[in-house]
């Protein structure tokens, strides 16, 4: 094979080929828009190289709805290739490497992003600090996370794409039957943003536990800095594990090691086992922070303190332990045993009772409320029964002797579906509207919003209801095509009709922010949801050091004993702060790191151990140099505040 | 004077020697893989937790309560998935 053969796609088709052409055109467009308004200083100087906290935030959810277009463009895909029997839109291995690619797309490069987006904006506002503990560390976190991105994406058009699943279950990922390098990239773009992942992990649990204003003890910090807390312990936990198994992945694919393989002292099932040690968790660490948004949306429309405090932290504790007991209910018919299926049958069904505990919470925090259906709010009401079927559903799985029925057909598919939209999918968005004031200084379009959520809501039963009965008549998932007689035409034609809801439904986000963009009201206070907790104690959008005055906390709800009871959230005088510097090392290792995962995935050894040379020096610079931040003097903070309080 | 001297940390020094040599022992005398393998894991963890108590300070910052609850988390967690691996991978299964 010569050298350029490799990078050769090994299954085009005129779709690829345009995609080629689409992404070519849009980088020139990028690279000639900059030039042209001469950007290229001020992207570097504002975004490449900020530490910012809100700054970061606001690139992962770029990222995160990037992501979202092209997963969607993916299931689009997928559901019209089914929507009709004996279809040939796609082939068979153009549909693998669509559905392997949504999944991946969907779960970490776009679930991730939004929840690490809404974490890194909101957590340091809600605990009262002027940035994370590690602001360098949580840029390199996010370039990593984008590297891995970018590498991962740009598989369909170098190499072709992974094509074994996003479980990647060897010996199908392993090189005797996925011979392209397709799953190369699937090892080493996830390693790459499973290490940026695993960084913000340790990044945030030392800002909560250590940066908290003065007051503010660890009962009194707002719901959704608890949920990002315990998030973010079961990250540290989980990830390491991934990130082990990838390893071992890499070294059968590329160094001829049997870790996974089914000779010479391997164990395929290994992979599967390891894989959702991690994979698991990971379900709770995308429904954790989710919660948190729905318990401060709740509590903020239900004009009433949350009910059950004590109880929502306690359930959120017994989750993030439970999620490590269940995992192998994802694999209940690889061969184990009653003994060992029972086990987690019953510890699986013992999460739904913590689960239970917060959906009874939300109900009690509703009832007597004074309810206010705003946006955020709708995506709150919405969710409470649509993620109550992917629960229950959830349970009918976790029997393991009824699993054998339902195991890998689309009933499973529905399953998860009805759990991470209504669950991870609905509170992003009302977390993006609800939030989006305090990013941006204007409120989202309240009516196209909620004829969004409607779209989103009804699109999603349109989808995934009718795969229930599909799966149950016998549908198997993966499945590129069917035949008439089978009988699935109907139900997914109309999963197709619902996919359509759904996609139009993100259209309608992107039109709503371009509507607000041009006609909002830019004149709308720093508190424009009557909200609660700490972060709109601060004006919109948030100045560079977030309070002038660091506020003085002592109680659940310090903002609202602010604004009702007469604390003072504020007291003494304006000092001067202090700031970490921008540095653009971040984002140059990240670069490094994406030649070296290219080089790794193509296996040119010379490029990985250059590029090896220059993550370690980029690490290097970082010890031996000498950077102390700097600060904002007392003048320009009342410079700053005196302007932002000026438009009001 | 007494209250100077590192009294704590010279004792962890000689211990953690004691558990080296130790663990070494089972490379010069003869013993089952059984038998060896005990005394490394033991050893092992032993010196793991004196290095993470004595010298890595582990209890004696005002975090102490979030140092240990983590660390016994993640013990917790490693055991079930070692454990848990065990069952589904070799004893459950059939």
């Amino acid at each position: 094979m010569g050298f350029f053969d490799r990078f050769a796609v090994p299954h085009p088709n005129p779709a690829i080929y345009a995609s080629m052409v689409a992404i070519g055109l849009t980088v020139i467009a990028i690279v000639a828009g900059l030039t042209y308004f001469k950007k290229w200083g001020y992207l570097w100087r504002e975004w490449l190289t900020t530490v910012d906290h809100k700054r970061i935030g606001i690139m992962y959810l770029i990222s995160a709805l990037l992501m979202l277009f092209r997963g969607g463009a993916d299931a689009i895909m997928m559901r019209a290739q089914l929507a009709v029997p004996d279809n040939t839109l796609l082939d068979a291995q153009h549909y693998n490497e669509i559905f392997t690619t949504h999944g991946v797309v969907m779960i970490i490069f776009m679930a991730m992003p939004f929840i690490m987006a809404l974490m890194n904006f909101v957590v340091p506002l809600q605990i009262g600090a002027r940035d994370v503990a590690f602001p360098r560390l949580n840029a390199l976190s996010f370039w990593l996370f984008f590297m891995g991105a970018m590498l991962f994406n740009i598989s369909f058009v170098i190499g072709g794409s992974p094509d074994a699943g996003w479980t990647s279950y060897f010996p199908l990922a392993g090189n005797e039957f996925s011979q392209s390098v397709g799953t190369n990239y699937y090892m080493i773009a996830i390693q790459i943003a499973g290490i940026g992942t695993l960084m913000t992990g340790i990044n945030f649990i030392t800002t909560i536990l250590k940066m908290r204003a003065p007051g503010m003890t660890l009962m009194k910090m707002p719901m959704f800095t608890w949920s990002s807390l315990i998030t973010n312990v079961i990250i540290v936990f989980a990830f390491p594990v991934l990130t082990v198994a990838l390893a071992m992945g890499t070294l059968d694919r590329l160094f001829g090691t049997n870790f996974f393989t089914t000779d010479n002292g391997g164990m395929d099932m290994l992979w599967a086992n390891l894989f959702w040690v991690w994979g698991h968790p990971e379900v709770y660490i995308l429904i954790l922070p989710a919660f948190g948004i729905y318990s401060e949306v709740i509590s903020t429309f239900a004009r009433r303190n949350l009910y059950g405090y004590k109880s929502m932290v306690a359930s959120m504790v017994v989750i993030s332990v439970f999620s490590f007991l269940v995992w192998a209910h994802h694999f209940f018919t690889m061969g184990q045993g009653a003994v060992a299926n029972s086990i987690f049958s019953i510890t699986t069904m013992a999460i739904a009772i913590p689960t239970g505990v917060k959906i009874f919470n939300w109900l009690f925090t509703l009832w007597k409320g004074k309810i206010v259906i705003t946006t955020p709010m709708l995506y709150a009401l919405l969710f409470i029964p649509l993620f109550t079927i992917g629960g229950v559903t959830g349970v009918m799985l976790g029997m393991s002797a009824a699993d054998y029925q339902y195991h890998n057909t689309m009933f499973l598919v529905a399953h998860f579906h009805m759990v991470i939209i209504p669950g991870v999918v609905f509170a992003m968005l009302a977390g993006l509207t609800y939030y989006w004031p305090k990013m941006f200084g204007f409120m989202l379009n309240e009516r196209i919003g909620k004829i969004t959520a409607w779209t989103i809501a009804i699109g999603t039963l349109l989808a995934f209801m009718p795969m229930f009965f599909s799966g149950l008549d016998g549908q198997a998932r993966r499945m590129y095509t069917y035949s008439a007689s089978t009988g699935f035409g109907v139900w997914n034609m109309i999963s197709f009709i619902g996919a359509l809801g759904l996609a139009a439904g993100f259209v309608l986000i992107v039109y709503n922010i371009y509507h607000s963009i041009r006609y909002a009201s830019r004149d709308i206070g720093s508190d424009p949801w009557d909200a609660r907790t700490l972060e709109w104690a601060t004006h919109s959008p948030v100045p560079a050091y977030n309070f002038a005055v660091v506020p003085q906390v002592d109680s659940i709800e310090a903002f609202w004993d602010a604004k009702k009871k007469g604390h003072i959230l504020f007291k003494g005088e304006y000092e001067k702060i202090h700031m970490p510097n921008n540095s653009g090392v971040p984002f140059i290792m990240s670069c490094i790191f994406f030649v070296w995962g290219f080089s790794f995935v193509f296996s040119m050894w010379i490029p990985v151990i250059i590029s090896t040379i220059g993550i370690f020096a980029c690490m290097a610079l970082r010890s031996f140099e000498e950077d102390h931040g700097h600060y904002i003097s007392v003048e320009k903070i009342e410079e700053t505040e005196t302007k932002l309080r000026g438009v009001s | 004077m007494s209250e100077l001297f590192p009294r704590k940390q010279v004792m962890g020094f000689l211990f953690s020697l004691l558990l080296t040599a130790v663990a070494l022992a089972v490379y010069f005398f003869d013993m089952s893989y059984a038998a060896g393998m005990t005394i490394l894991l033991v050893t092992a963890f032993v010196q793991a937790g004196l290095q993470l108590v004595v010298f890595m300070h582990a209890g004696e910052t005002k975090d102490k309560g979030a140092i240990y609850t983590n660390v016994y988390y993640g013990v917790f967690i490693a055991l079930v998935t070692i454990f848990g691996t065990l069952l589904c991978m070799i004893w459950g299964y059939v």
